[in-house]
């Protein structure tokens, strides 16, 4: 479909995992220096100039998989860590409020301002820090460069691609009282209310769309929690599990785009501390118990990111191998070419 | 009017695309078939008589360049004076099938030579014309394939320039035989309608410019073209001079398909029923007739079904005097019948 979708589906995505893990280091009172110092740290990893070349390059989708394993690697960032089961719940979180933005639109150029509500708020966040807020203003800019032209048929495209992407995802979000918050709704027959004006699509102006702007800000406490049976377990999960014919792509993608991404060490005696997506340590437990088995698979740490040079060998590398079916790290197969990697 | 009957379940959910319903009537054997497009792979079911399913075949894009699988953009069955051939067209190309989809007769793989590294390369825009089959893609060009009456020995006959933004929609008369009159219009996504004749070469008659928002869906039967915007309008055009004779604010966000009975309730200057539907959930029914006196065209809302929560994005009449149809709509995986009582 479109091939100028990757950019607007990332930043989106990238500006809801913000907002939920503010409101998560807020419900979890982690002291606000460490707070601001974890978003200032994924925002300007997410918005390094590499990246950002890297994720402008026209492009098709790759995989809701794919995708998950760099904001994981996003999250990781800083000195926060997230378990699986929350790591699972924030992209969940994510993917549905996306989701439920692109349905709601009311025209297909909307999704642009709706990008442009998350990097307002991401601009928010990082107020104090001149050089992160001028990496945002830069691909504020592109953007405005890049999609600010294109026809309402290019927009319509760039929508079909974005629902194709979240086509069957269904996670019905409730709150603590058990009613539904969450749920695509239209406006149903007789009664119609006059379009809104459209939006600024400036560097700087008044949007107009509310959607893409922060549900979890402090004036609005929504308590998430998900439905608790099985087969909520995203079904994004279910795709990856069968072999893939394209990983060797998808490996390749995600090298290149990691390749670009600058992990800071955290220096110093400073601890990290881990954030929890759910109310208290006993769901997360439970909630990693009931993740299916398929999902579990090892950490293994791969410094594919720090090093320029080397993270080009990496690429060669895996682009002479052969992998006819998604790499398990439990099989020999995968330990080989972990280890060959382990010995760059 | 119209009473929801039992939905016939999919294997996998809609799309969101437009025109995402196709529909074949058989009735010498008491059968209806369906075809949708669910991403990589298109599902074709048969059903009896109200709808209880029969059998079930799903068809996929065929592999080509490319790094992620590729996707279908539509699937549609092209009724031809000896044949009936289905036809589904992918970013990779078309690929041309048996009815039934059991056999593939044909493959076209799209020449994306000139295309620059933003643009996506496609097929889209499918009807049949004759014993031709024309084909729209991304580059705004329409490919004319001559069908023999039987076998694979399927010809690009023409290329046709007229547009230059991606072709959306092509329609074309359903009663043949006349041939001084337009019979085929074609629609892109600048809104852009081209109006053509069709013989061994295809002679553009006219052009019926676009007011900057798409037009995905696009119909043509006795003189009349209707066509379908993005920002919910319906046009209803004389298709040989261009002008414009209704317009209807019929939805209030972008069409998504539209269809026709050209027999319902038949009457004196009655032209039949008109069927639109969009991604506002609702799917309205006018009635269009000619008046006998003026000559011009009126239209009479009939109908209105919302489809609750549901962003519509295939509808289409099961049968010519419009007594069912049929509506698809994105992540639903049924196909829901209407009746009318």
């Amino acid at each position: 479909m479109s091939v100028r979708t990757l950019p607007l589906l990332f930043l989106n995505l990238g500006g809801e995992m913000l907002y939920i893990l503010d409101q998560r280091l807020r419900a979890q009172n982690i002291p606000g220096d460490k707070a601001r110092r974890v978003l200032n740290d994924i925002i300007s990893t997410m918005f390094n100039r590499k990246f950002m070349e890297e994720l402008f390059k026209p492009q098709e989708l790759y995989s809701k998989k794919a995708l998950r394993t760099i904001y994981e690697r996003l999250a990781h960032a800083s000195i926060m860590k997230l378990n699986q089961a929350s790591m699972d719940k924030l992209y969940d979180l994510m993917t549905m409020a996306f989701k439920y933005q692109v349905l709601l639109c009311p025209r297909p150029k909307d999704v642009l301002l709706v990008t442009f509500n998350h990097l307002d708020t991401i601009k928010g966040f990082i107020r104090d820090s001149p050089t992160i807020l001028q990496q945002v203003d830069e691909t504020f800019r592109q953007l405005i460069e890049i999609y600010g032209g294109l026809s309402a048929g290019e927009f319509q495209l760039i929508r079909q691609t974005l629902l194709i992407f979240f086509q069957d995802l269904h996670i019905r979000m409730f709150n603590n009282k058990g009613e539904e918050v969450k749920r695509i709704e239209f406006k149903h027959g007789g009664n119609y209310v006059r379009a809104p004006k459209e939006g600024s699509f400036e560097l700087y102006g008044d949007r107009v769309l509310k959607l893409g702007t922060n549900m979890y800000s402090a004036n609005r406490p929504v308590e998430t929690h998900m439905s608790g049976s099985s087969k909520n377990v995203a079904s994004w999960a279910q795709e990856s599990i069968a072999p893939n014919p394209l990983a060797k792509e998808e490996l390749n993608f995600l090298a290149r785009l990691m390749g670009g991404m600058e992990i800071k060490q955290p220096s110093g005696p400073e601890p990290g501390f881990r954030l929890n997506l759910f109310t208290s340590d006993e769901e997360e437990e439970q909630a990693a118990l009931t993740r299916p088995e398929e999902l579990s698979y090892e950490v293994i740490n791969i410094q594919a990111t720090q090093d320029q040079q080397r993270s080009e060998e990496l690429a060669r590398i895996m682009g002479e191998f052969e992998i006819t079916e998604q790499p398990s790290l439990s099989t020999s197969k995968g330990d080989d070419l972990l280890a060959m990697m382990d010995e760059l | 009017m119209f009473r929801w009957e039992r939905s016939i379940p999919l294997r996998g959910s809609a799309a969101a695309l437009c025109n995402n319903l196709s529909v074949l009537q058989l009735p010498a054997r008491n059968l209806t078939h369906f075809g949708v497009v669910h991403g990589p792979s298109a599902q074709l079911l048969s059903t009896a008589p109200e709808g209880v399913p029969l059998a079930q075949r799903q068809l996929h894009a065929k592999e080509g360049a490319g790094v992620s699988p590729p996707l279908i953009t539509q699937v549609h069955w092209c009724v031809l004076p000896f044949r009936v051939l289905l036809v589904l067209t992918s970013h990779r190309g078309i690929q041309m099938y048996e009815s039934d989809g059991s056999t593939m007769v044909y493959w076209h793989a799209l020449d994306s030579g000139d295309a620059t590294p933003v643009q996506a390369v496609f097929a889209r825009g499918i009807a049949a014309s004759g014993h031709f089959i024309c084909v729209g893609t991304w580059s705004g060009r329409v490919l004319v394939f001559d069908i023999p009456a039987k076998g694979p020995n399927i010809v690009l006959s023409e290329e046709l320039a007229g547009h230059q933004t991606p072709i959306t929609d092509i329609a074309t008369e359903p009663a043949q035989g006349q041939d001084c009159v337009a019979d085929m219009v074609t629609a892109d996504d600048s809104g852009l309608l081209c109006v053509w004749r069709s013989g061994p070469e295809f002679t553009l008659l006219t052009r019926i410019p676009g007011f900057g928002v798409p037009c995905p869906s696009v119909q043509l039967w006795q003189g009349i073209c209707a066509a379908g915007y993005g920002n919910g309008q319906v046009h209803l055009y004389e298709a040989t001079t261009g002008n414009l004779h209704v317009q209807i604010n019929a939805h209030a966000r972008a069409i998504s398909a539209l269809d026709l009975a050209p027999e319902a309730a038949p009457s004196l200057g009655h032209l039949g029923w008109l069927l639109s539907a969009a991604e506002d959930t609702f799917v309205h029914i006018w009635k269009l007739s000619r008046s006998p006196e003026s000559s011009y065209i009126e239209v009479e809302h009939c109908h209105g079904e919302c489809v609750s929560d549901t962003q519509v994005c295939g509808a289409r009449f099961c049968d010519s005097s419009g007594s069912s149809f049929a509506v698809t709509g994105y992540d639903l995986a049924e196909i829901r019948r209407f009746s009318s009582v």
